[in-house]
């Protein structure tokens, strides 16, 4: 992996007492840990139940920034989305979509990081710690992907 | 023979929650229920878990409000560790526990009002919803905006000092705490550049008033008459009637100010407070054991907090009680929207507590954790956001938790809800045999007012969808919308 000089932000969000909910927060961890190991500075970690308003202001100043959160939907094992602030404004509960915190981000701070979503499959969610054996495969998966993916981040602008 | 018109789940409310409404064929309203699906499996999950644990196993109920439960199980254990009940653990201990609630209540109502609310407030309910949200409100008051995007930040950085990190926080311990607060990490909350110190916060949260209060002014008639009914209040406050969000007594008043539950022990909820389950709903419904189901059913949250205290012990959120109270005449307010006027003292209030606690030199002591004689059980009760929160937990002899017993503040205000639904269903669609927006938003609003956390009663993972389905007379399914 190359000495890349930009800021680049791994967010994760989930609840990891709710087994594969916390697959976003297990990423980070475990990627966080290499890149320490890597000597790669410019990765910056963040972890959260969910993203919300004040996300805006933390991406503001990022030139990238990977959301990473279990997914529910018919996906393989791993997806990796663009987000852009004309994603649907879903923010209809407590919490916030990426794709709200991007629009939020360009209208409060004139600001736009080239914003991704890491989707990692799920499969159970009850009130327990711990991925179920099939997300952890697909956790494994994900990171080598985004190990190769940042090889070098500026093709990702 | 009837109608039904069913709205679900209601936007801006985290969890799930569905709203039908009964139409006569002359489509007279006959019945309005919010029907929410509450999970109590967590009661369950909990038992056989050792008690320590369960400070930080409640985090796993909701991802909204996390710090709440954290405090309210750390504060049912303080009494299975025989440590007391509130006033037991070292000023360190309780202080540093007081600081992580204000900086939790403070970012809830900040996000409830400037994010949730203020659409509706300053762009109209009846506004285009394509306008009506909060990219709206940037469009129209940017430095609103921006002030409740760093309030959040603010409150959510005194929660990561005070509770260690932003998930599965174990600031709160049985007996105590696991940290206090360093001198850097304090001075930076105080003097930090601005606009993250305390004195902005103030500044902001006394603009933020202000701001309700000149809207009311303007707009009076709706803001008070907006699903306004009258209704029972039930908080905990301290001995001396003061507002307290921490710890205090149980205190309820009936809807002309008569004091009805008598500053009780909170010990001993169980011999006060019921619950109620109805067929049609998940969710129970709590009432004073005293007056009955029927009558006995009570609001929770900011609205009943201004209600029962006897005044706020802060200046600033003390001058706005008094304005508050004198707009009612010293009697309780039951106006709906005033929940909202009511959550912004609070927040003002919040932000001077935090400042009293950041300028205590308690607050950086070095003796933690109080130790006592172990008991069997123990009932830990704060002031949620959103209203009153019960924990009760129960152990054997293997210290593992034999029994828990939750009852959240939406649940709490379970009636209350239903009434103010009932209250603005009638006004708004009586005479009608179809959902418009202006109707759908104006049951959301209603609903809203009282920030219901639907994760906390359902369990759910924040999923939140929206429908809204029209049923005729005989109970067959004539339309339905989803938002």
């Amino acid at each position: 992996m190359n000495k890349s000089k930009l800021s680049i932000l791994f967010y994760a969000y989930g609840n990891p007492g709710r087994m594969d909910d916390g697959l976003g927060n297990e990423f980070v961890e475990r990627f966080e840990l290499w890149t320490k190991q890597q000597g790669l500075r410019n990765f910056l970690f963040d972890s959260n139940y969910q993203l919300n308003i004040e996300d805006a202001e933390e991406i503001s100043d990022k030139d990238i920034v990977v959301f990473v959160d279990a997914s529910e939907e018919d996906i393989e094992d791993y997806l990796l989305t663009e987000v852009d602030g004309s994603s649907k404004v879903s923010f209809t509960t407590h919490a916030a979509s990426p794709g709200y915190v991007v629009q939020l981000c360009e209208k409060l701070y004139k600001k736009k990081p080239k914003v991704y979503l890491l989707h990692i499959k799920g499969y159970e969610w009850e009130f327990k710690e711990g991925l179920s054996q099939k997300a952890e495969e697909n956790l494994v998966k994900a990171i080598e992907f985004i190990k190769e993916k940042f090889q070098y981040p500026e093709k990702l602008l | 023979m009837t109608k039904k018109i069913t709205i679900e789940p209601v936007t801006r409310v985290e969890g799930h929650g569905k709203v039908t409404i009964h139409l006569d064929e002359n489509a007279n309203i006959v019945q309005s229920r919010l029907h929410i699906v509450e999970f109590r499996g967590f009661e369950r999950f909990v038992q056989g878990r050792p008690y320590w644990e369960a400070p930080v196993l409640v985090q796993r109920l909701c991802g909204i409000c996390p710090v709440s439960h954290h405090l309210a199980a750390a504060k049912a254990l303080d009494v299975i560790v025989g440590a007391g009940t509130g006033n037991g653990l070292t000023p360190t201990g309780e202080k540093m526990r007081r600081l992580m609630h204000y900086g939790q209540t403070f970012q809830s109502h900040a996000l409830h009002f400037f994010h949730l609310a203020s659409p509706d407030l300053l762009l109209g309910i009846d506004a285009d919803p394509a306008i009506r949200n909060v990219i709206g409100v940037i469009l129209n008051f940017k430095d609103l905006a921006v002030q409740g995007v760093m309030m959040r930040k603010f409150g959510q950085e005194i929660i990561r000092a005070t509770a260690g990190k932003k998930i599965h926080g174990t600031g709160a311990i049985p007996g105590g705490i696991n940290k206090n607060l360093s001198l850097a990490e304090r001075d930076e909350f105080l003097y930090g550049a601005d606009p993250l110190n305390i004195d902005k916060m103030i500044e902001w949260a006394q603009a933020s008033v202000d701001l309700f209060k000149a809207y009311h002014k303007d707009h009076s008639d709706m803001i008070d008459n907006f699903a306004k009914f009258p209704s029972n209040h039930l908080s905990i406050v301290r001995e001396d009637g003061a507002m307290d969000l921490y710890h205090g007594v149980l205190r309820a008043i009936d809807t002309n100010g008569k004091k009805i539950l008598h500053d009780v022990d909170y010990q001993d909820y169980l011999e006060y407070i019921g619950e109620e389950v109805r067929t049609w709903s998940y969710m129970k419904f709590p009432y004073l054991r005293e007056f009955g189901k029927k009558d006995g059913w009570y609001t929770v949250g900011p609205l009943a907090r201004l209600n029962t205290c006897d005044f706020i012990p802060t200046p600033l959120a003390q001058k706005e009680c008094e304005i508050f109270k004198a707009y009612t005449h010293g009697k309780p307010n039951n106006m709906s929207m005033h929940m909202h006027w009511a959550r912004l003292i609070e927040l003002l209030h919040s932000a001077e507590m935090m400042k009293e606690l950041l300028n205590d030199p308690d607050i950086m002591g070095d003796d933690l954790v109080t130790k006592g004689t172990k008991q069997k059980e123990g009932v830990g009760v704060i002031e949620a956001p959103r209203g009153t929160l019960f924990h009760h937990y129960r152990i054997n002899d293997n210290d593992q938790i034999d029994m828990a017993n939750l009852i959240v503040s939406t649940t709490n205000n379970n009636q209350p809800m239903n009434n103010a639904v009932r209250m603005v269903a009638e006004k708004m669609m009586t005479g009608h045999k179809e959902i418009t927006e202006p109707m759908m938003n104006a049951v959301e609003v209603a609903i809203r007012a009282y920030d219901p956390c639907l994760s906390c009663a359902t369990h759910a993972l924040g999923k939140m969808p929206l429908e809204i389905a029209l049923y005729d007379k005989n109970n067959i399914l004539i339309d339905k919308k989803r938002s």
